[in-house]
């Protein structure tokens, strides 16, 4: 479920003007900016940014991104754009950055529906000239890279028939990988980035009943190089999104020195979608609430934000 | 007795490439008991004395007949077909049948979203993504190629890095010549023609043609994926047109004859007009009137209004 509260009605245009006013003479009024967006959906944040741009013929985005600074900025301006826009821009620094930024791509590509990828990718080509696929190949190299591709590249079946006698014989192969009696990574690869995701939980489930642990269990500890690490988001990603969300920002808020890039984009990105269910697992394993734990970890605007974001009423 | 004339026209209505239904009305359909009876006695080759007295069909021919016949009757439903749901089903076919060739062809030659608009299909008509059954069934070394190239999205703009363009060409150029590891086998090369957008593969190609003097499909296995994976992105018109050609010569089998439904129904609205430009710059006679000469009925009016239609 989302987090965000939004009200009965809103007027496009007496948004953008009171954002205007935020931003106008000296400073800006940071109260009325999150007030205002941390409160609307992505249907209105569109019509606001075209309000905005009819009235005052300039782009909102740009405005924001002159007033504001640092993590607040950044959170805002993901915010603000439309969720195929934000995602193309998540992959394209992922996709030139360091190796940590890897996860950002396997979650686009597992977490999202086929048709919200798809619409990450029409997003990609028309922003950065390439298409995802080749920029993210012409960085890696391996199985990793042919991973990585294939992940970006499906677009799977959404249905929910299951053959359940294939999700044996996979879950069987997977079984072996991990175990380390093969390395036949090919048709690791195969599995995970072709089947549809209820094949691949009905393989999940099989693999649970058939050796005891889950595989997500089986793959946990140190992994041994960067494919094996994908192999493990990957899978979690596709199992369970909102433990995999809940590790993330548990991770992030317990590193020295907070993980903002991480507890941004886990907010920003499910606070229209599953933001409640990973806030109440989150709860369930940490004895704290989400909402406490950002409390204590960040601070000014920026934590308001989010704290908005997640549905805090008294700020 | 029979005509001559008559007998060439149903010999030819019998053994051609569809079926001269006018000429099986005005004279079969004429025909009375005796007149049928020495046809059949006349012709061995479609007809033979069995041992109770009686001109037996031989069965090689009644199936080949029913083929003939069905021709037309599969044109038009591959015609009438959503391009979407008509490229799922070949694709279909052709895994079913191993025939990667055809895969390769509608996984180059169609734009990115019509290629995406197929896979939509599939999903419908098969409840399987494209993806999952080509990785399954294909276990050769053409899986890799295979799956990629029908999951690719590539970008159309008409943005090209020319630095890149051609460093991938000596990685290109470094790959095919190696003689220790076939270049379908090569990730950089699976990479590069995969992802890549089709304008800068032509630049790529280009810039190979330069650095080794030598095109790719000179350099390359000739009826390999990755050979027509090239032909099919660098030039369709030239693909398609040698397609044509393959099934209008005499000596065509099955596979190719099946082409030339596939071809014309698929690039009618697409690629038809260059095609048939290519083909008679090529074979130095139209491809219409090729058409007109080696095919019959029904099936030979409708392929010819389809490339009229390019015009």
């Amino acid at each position: 479920m989302a987090t965000i509260t939004v009200p009965d009605h809103t007027s496009p245009v007496e948004d953008a003007e009171n954002l205007r006013k935020a931003c106008e003479g000296w400073g800006t009024n940071e109260n009325t900016i999150v007030s205002i967006l941390g409160h609307r959906n992505a249907v209105q944040r569109k019509q606001i940014r075209q309000a905005y741009e009819e009235i005052y013929q300039e782009d909102l985005i740009k405005r924001l991104e002159s007033e504001l600074k640092g993590e607040f900025e950044k959170a805002v301006y993901r915010w603000i754009l439309d969720p195929a826009d934000r995602d193309a821009i998540l992959a394209h620094v992922a996709a030139r950055n360091a190796k940590s930024d890897n996860r950002t791509i396997i979650e686009i590509a597992c977490i999202r529906s086929p048709e919200e990828l798809l619409a990450a990718k029409r997003a990609y080509h028309f922003r950065y000239k390439h298409s995802l696929e080749e920029d993210v190949a012409s960085r890696t190299t391996g199985d990793f890279r042919k991973l990585l591709v294939a992940l970006v590249s499906t677009y799977r079946y959404d249905g929910d028939e299951v053959d359940v006698s294939l999700a044996g014989s996979e879950a069987k192969i997977l079984h072996n990988m991990i175990e380390g009696k093969s390395f036949n990574h090919e048709e690791v690869i195969r599995i995970l980035s072709t089947r549809s995701k209820a094949q691949l939980n009905a393989t999940f489930n099989r693999y649970k009943d058939t050796h005891g642990a889950s595989i997500t269990k089986s793959l946990s500890g140190n992994p041994a190089d960067e494919f094996s690490e994908a192999l493990c988001i990957a899978i979690q990603c596709i199992r369970s999104p909102q433990k995999y969300f809940e590790k993330v920002l548990r991770n992030a808020i317990n590193k020295v020195g907070t993980d903002e890039d991480a507890i941004t984009r886990v907010i920003v990105t499910r606070a229209e979608k599953d933001l409640k269910d990973i806030k109440d697992l989150y709860h369930k394993r940490n004895n704290a609430s989400l909402e406490h734990a950002i409390s204590k970890d960040t601070s000014g605007d920026y934590k308001i934000f989010l704290l908005t974001l997640l549905g805090c009423e008294e700020l | 007795m029979a005509l001559p004339g008559d007998l060439d026209a149903l010999t030819k209505a019998f053994s051609g490439f569809g079926v001269d239904e006018n000429s099986i009305i005005s004279i079969l359909g004429k025909w009375h008991p005796e007149q049928r009876k020495s046809f059949r006695k006349g012709f061995p080759q479609f007809f033979r004395e069995d041992k109770r007295l009686f001109e037996r069909w031989d069965e090689r021919h009644i199936a080949f007949l029913e083929h003939e016949f069905l021709r037309f009757k599969n044109a038009m439903v591959l015609w009438t077909l959503h391009p979407w749901e008509r490229d799922a089903r070949l694709a279909k076919e052709a895994l079913a049948k191993g025939d990667y060739d055809i895969l390769v062809e509608i996984a180059c030659t169609r734009s990115s979203e019509e290629l995406l608009g197929a896979r939509r299909a599939y999903h419908s008509l098969f409840d399987h993504s494209i993806e999952e059954d080509v990785a399954y069934s294909v276990n050769d070394s053409n899986r890799n190629l295979l799956v990629a190239l029908v999951s690719s999205y590539r970008y159309e703009g008409a943005r090209v890095n020319e630095e890149i363009a051609e460093t991938e060409a000596k990685t290109l150029s470094e790959a095919i010549k190696n003689a220790e590891k076939r270049p379908i086998e090569n990730e950089e090369v699976v990479r590069i023609i995969t992802t890549r957008s089709k304008l800068h593969l032509k630049a790529v190609f280009n810039y190979y043609k330069e650095i080794s003097g030598t095109t790719t499909e000179e350099d390359l296995e000739e009826g390999s994926s990755l050979s027509y994976t090239i032909q099919c992105i660098s030039s369709p018109k030239t693909y398609f047109s040698k397609i044509l050609a393959s099934a209008l010569k005499g000596s065509a089998d099955e596979k190719n004859k099946q082409a030339l439904t596939r071809v014309i129904v698929t690039q009618a609205d697409s690629y038809m007009k260059e095609i048939s430009e290519e083909y008679h710059k090529q074979h130095g006679v139209s491809l219409s009137q090729k058409i007109e000469e080696t095919t019959n009925g029904n099936y030979k009016d409708f392929l010819l209004t389809l490339v009229a239609r390019g015009d």
